[in-house]
């Protein structure tokens, strides 16, 4: 049944395809009480002659019982639905852990710019480095991504991470991930944003510790 | 339900010409099968851009027969006008407009609606909408291009789309068919509290003019902020003004607020009137009393309050506060409480039923079906650490279209076999009816099931290419299939086409109430003359006193005296 999403590599993204397969089973079982349900009358209760239809109004309690009773269930399976997802929100969304590497990413029509500070860890020095579509990253290490765009909304969607945020232009929006698995992973643009909409698409390489240290050595080579 | 208001015009049969019976007619059957008409046409063209965008997506590159080969820009613009028609220029005059129209005046023993030229007004503008619309198609740099959301920055600036006057044309367009449905609001809301018959007390209501008055009260309350979110965008394209344009200080999620402040409301708009034509249809082919009549108002009711706070669930990862999410999250999913309650009601109404499927009741029980499980699908896109994965993705798509297409759809045709006898005189071909049902319901499903798969694997909506993504290139095969599903689909509607026109044609003239139902429409002719009923009807009971114990037969209209039945039994 996993494979009815891509693989997962972040730290939560497990707990999102969790959340996803508790509303799943939840939602199993109504799908098959109520549509069996349905099937069973039209086939129990087609007309036959000679015979009434029940003249049941439904409008004491006793009778809407039937109805009410159902529906506290779903009210409350609602409410553990929501208790365990705002946890797994919170922790994606909410409070972000402490960087071990920030990145700024950058939408525009229609590519991901991806600029790191440098060994100085800051923005805006001569020692930053830009790519395009290209995010290199260590796995086990907590990634923050400073999101913004230069022109219209984009949306920063890791599908393997299961993290997804619009770029909006006029903010700087922090998400954050941590891979656990080495790897090449694409980040497809979520949000319409043109005609290059379709094919708007970068590529996150996940290194082990010893690969990413080759690789900031060859970026940097003066250090 | 005085005789003020009635106009000499209508009680006077005298001939009117072409022209007035015709076009620029004010009787409200008329200004319906006029709203019903446009709205099938625009369903045609709705219909057939998707088979140019499923036909890029399973074959990407390769010219579309008959249409020719699609660039990305045309892609966005056929995604973006598919999305404006279906909900817009489909839906709204079809389930709002159509059978509210129809239904109101002779559901509640009127002569017409209150203000007949208005509503005349009203269907002329909407009208005028389409022509604007139309036209957006053929000006310099196509049609609008950014999305049925028109998200800003994107559809703020000509140079982000590349989209000039069909992005304003789409603007004016939404402008004016508001303008219409204010007016039919207006109409609706004032009819149903002036004008019912003599007994019609609003607890004896049937339950679709509750389900069309409370649409056209949401409808009206949420629709004036995106009217002036529409005219800030507008001003942003042509004046120069930065509304949604942060250079110059403007805000792009001011617009995703305002949208879907009246977007969401905008579902329930659309929804209501299809659950209504459902409990009418399921009422009269089970012989058996809606379950729980005033739980079911009173939920409508409830739920129309409730979508006005869950607008924002649209919006977890739009970058709003993600301290908002979660309440937004709490309020969507209790919306699901009133909903679940109509839809048990319909469920009990169904047990111990005395059921006959004639086309419009398996038309009902479809879009009972197919909706619970849009609705079911609609808590994990409620959910918001989810919804980070899922949104943007194919598996929203294919839940609204379960949700949208069960009322619209699936609904509409339960109401258009169901009322077609009183709409146009002639009953339409059951055989047909069948074929056009079990084709439609099976291919739905064989459309949108897979689509959810298709969008779990992480496809994105609007992108026209999916083999510009390796990890989307797995899924190609699936992507095939729903297309060729797809154009069965669209296929199977031409035998609906050839039994409306086949029905129309054919000499098989409709009774007053072939089904044997209970509220007021059945008593006039089929179809009714111009001011409806020889004489005001006088109400006596509720709508859905099926197999009645007061009663010989298994139905008991609301006009009829009981004193009759009574001694019918005798």
């Amino acid at each position: 049944m996993q494979s009815w999403f891509p693989e997962n590599v972040s730290t939560y993204g497990g707990d999102v395809d969790g959340i996803f397969w508790f509303i799943f089973y939840i939602t199993t079982v109504w799908f098959f009480l109520t549509e069996g349900l349905i099937l069973y009358f039209i086939f129990r209760y087609r007309r036959k002659p000679g015979q009434k239809a029940a003249y049941v109004r439904g409008d004491t309690l006793g009778q809407l019982a039937w109805v009410f009773v159902p529906v506290v269930i779903v009210a409350v399976l609602d409410f553990f639905i929501d208790l365990h997802g705002a946890e797994v929100w919170a922790k994606i969304k909410g409070q972000l852990p402490p960087a071990d590497l920030v990145v700024r990413a950058t939408g525009k029509q229609f590519n991901w710019e991806f600029t790191y500070p440098g060994p100085d860890g800051k923005f805006g020095t001569a020692d930053d480095l830009q790519l395009d579509n290209e995010l290199h990253v260590p796995v086990g290490k907590v990634v923050r991504v400073v999101l913004t765009s230069k022109d219209v909304i984009h949306s920063f969607f890791l599908p393997n991470l299961r993290l997804k945020q619009d770029v909006v232009p006029g903010r700087e929006i922090t998400a954050w991930f941590e891979v656990t698995k080495p790897g090449h992973y694409e980040i497809p643009c979520a949000e319409l944003c043109g005609f290059g909409h379709s094919g708007m698409n970068g590529v996150l390489s996940a290194h082990t510790p010893e690969d990413y240290e080759r690789w900031l050595k060859d970026k940097w080579p003066e250090k | 339900m005085t005789d003020a208001a009635v106009d000499p015009e209508r009680t006077h049969h005298h001939k009117l010409g072409f022209w007035r019976t015709y076009v620029f007619s004010t009787d409200h059957k008329t200004i319906a099968r006029q709203y019903l008409t446009l709205g099938l046409l625009w369903a045609i063209v709705g219909g057939l851009l998707t088979y140019s965008m499923r036909w890029q997506l399973a074959y990407p590159e390769t010219e579309v027969p008959g249409w020719g080969f699609i660039a990305p820009d045309v892609y966005n613009a056929l995604v973006t006008m598919h999305g404006t028609i279906m909900v817009f220029f489909v839906a709204m005059p079809i389930l709002l407009a159509a059978f509210g129209n129809f239904l109101i005046p002779l559901m509640i023993g009127a002569q017409d609606m209150a203000f007949p030229r208005l509503n005349m007004l009203s269907f002329w503008v909407f009208a005028t909408a389409s022509v604007v619309l139309l036209s957006s198609f053929f000006v310099p740099g196509g049609a609008a291009a950014a999305g049925w959301t028109g998200y800003p920055p994107l559809s703020a600036k000509a140079e982000y789309t590349g989209v000039g006057w069909g992005m304003n044309l789409w603007l004016l367009a939404l402008a004016l068919e508001f303008a219409s449905f204010l007016m039919g609001g207006v109409n609706f809301l004032t009819t149903t509290m002036n004008m019912r018959a003599p007994g019609m007390t609003f607890f004896r209501l049937p339950l679709i003019i509750w389900m069309e008055l409370t649409a056209a009260v949401i409808f009206m309350l949420s629709v004036g902020p995106l009217i002036a979110g529409a005219v800030m965008l507008l001003m942003d394209r042509i004046l120069g003004t930065t509304f949604y344009l942060p250079e110059g200080g403007g805000e792009p999620l001011l617009w995703q607020h305002l949208f879907w402040f009246f977007g969401h409301p905008e579902v329930y708009v659309l929804l209501l009137p299809g659950l209504g034509i459902v409990l009418e249809v399921i009422t009269v082919f089970g012989r058996k009393p809606v379950f729980g009549y005033r739980t079911i108002i009173y939920s409508t009711i409830v739920a129309g309050f409730l979508s006005f706070i869950v607008w924002a669930h649209h919006q977890f990862v739009s970058g709003m506060d993600p301290r908002l999410a979660m309440p937004f999250s709490i309020t969507t999913i209790i919306i699901s409480v009133p909903f679940a309650i109509v839809i048990f009601a319909i469920i009990a109404t169904l047990w111990r039923a005395s059921i006959t499927f004639a086309t419009p009741m398996l038309f009902a029980v479809g879009a009972l079906g197919v909706f619970i499980f849009g609705g079911l699908t609609g808590i994990f896109n409620g959910s918001a650490p989810v919804d980070i994965y899922v949104h943007d993705t194919y598996f929203v798509v294919a839940h609204f279209h379960y949700t949208l297409f069960s009322a619209v759809f699936f609904g509409g045709f339960a109401g258009i076999y169901f009322w077609f006898p009183k709409m146009f005189g002639r009953m339409m071909n059951e055989a047909l009816g069948k074929i056009h049902f079990w084709f439609t319901f099976i291919l739905f499903n064989s459309v949108f099931i897979p689509m959810h798969l298709v969008g779990l694997r992480g496809m994105m909506r609007r992108i026209a290419n999916p083999m510009q993504y390796e990890f989307l290139k797995p899924l190609q095969p699936l992507n095939q299939f729903i297309t060729l599903a797809a154009i069965v689909l669209l296929l199977s509607q031409i035998a609906f086409v050839i039994n409306v026109f086949w029905s129309l044609a054919g000499r098989k003239a409709a009774e007053r109430n072939p089904w044997q139902a209970n509220t007021l429409e059945w008593s006039a002719e089929s179809p009714p003359p111009h001011g409806n009923f020889a004489t005001t009807p006088v109400v006596y009971r509720g709508p859905y006193e099926y197999s009645s114990p007061e009663a010989a037969d298994d139905w008991l209209a609301q006009n009829q005296p009981l004193v009759t039945a009574k001694a019918a039994r005798q």
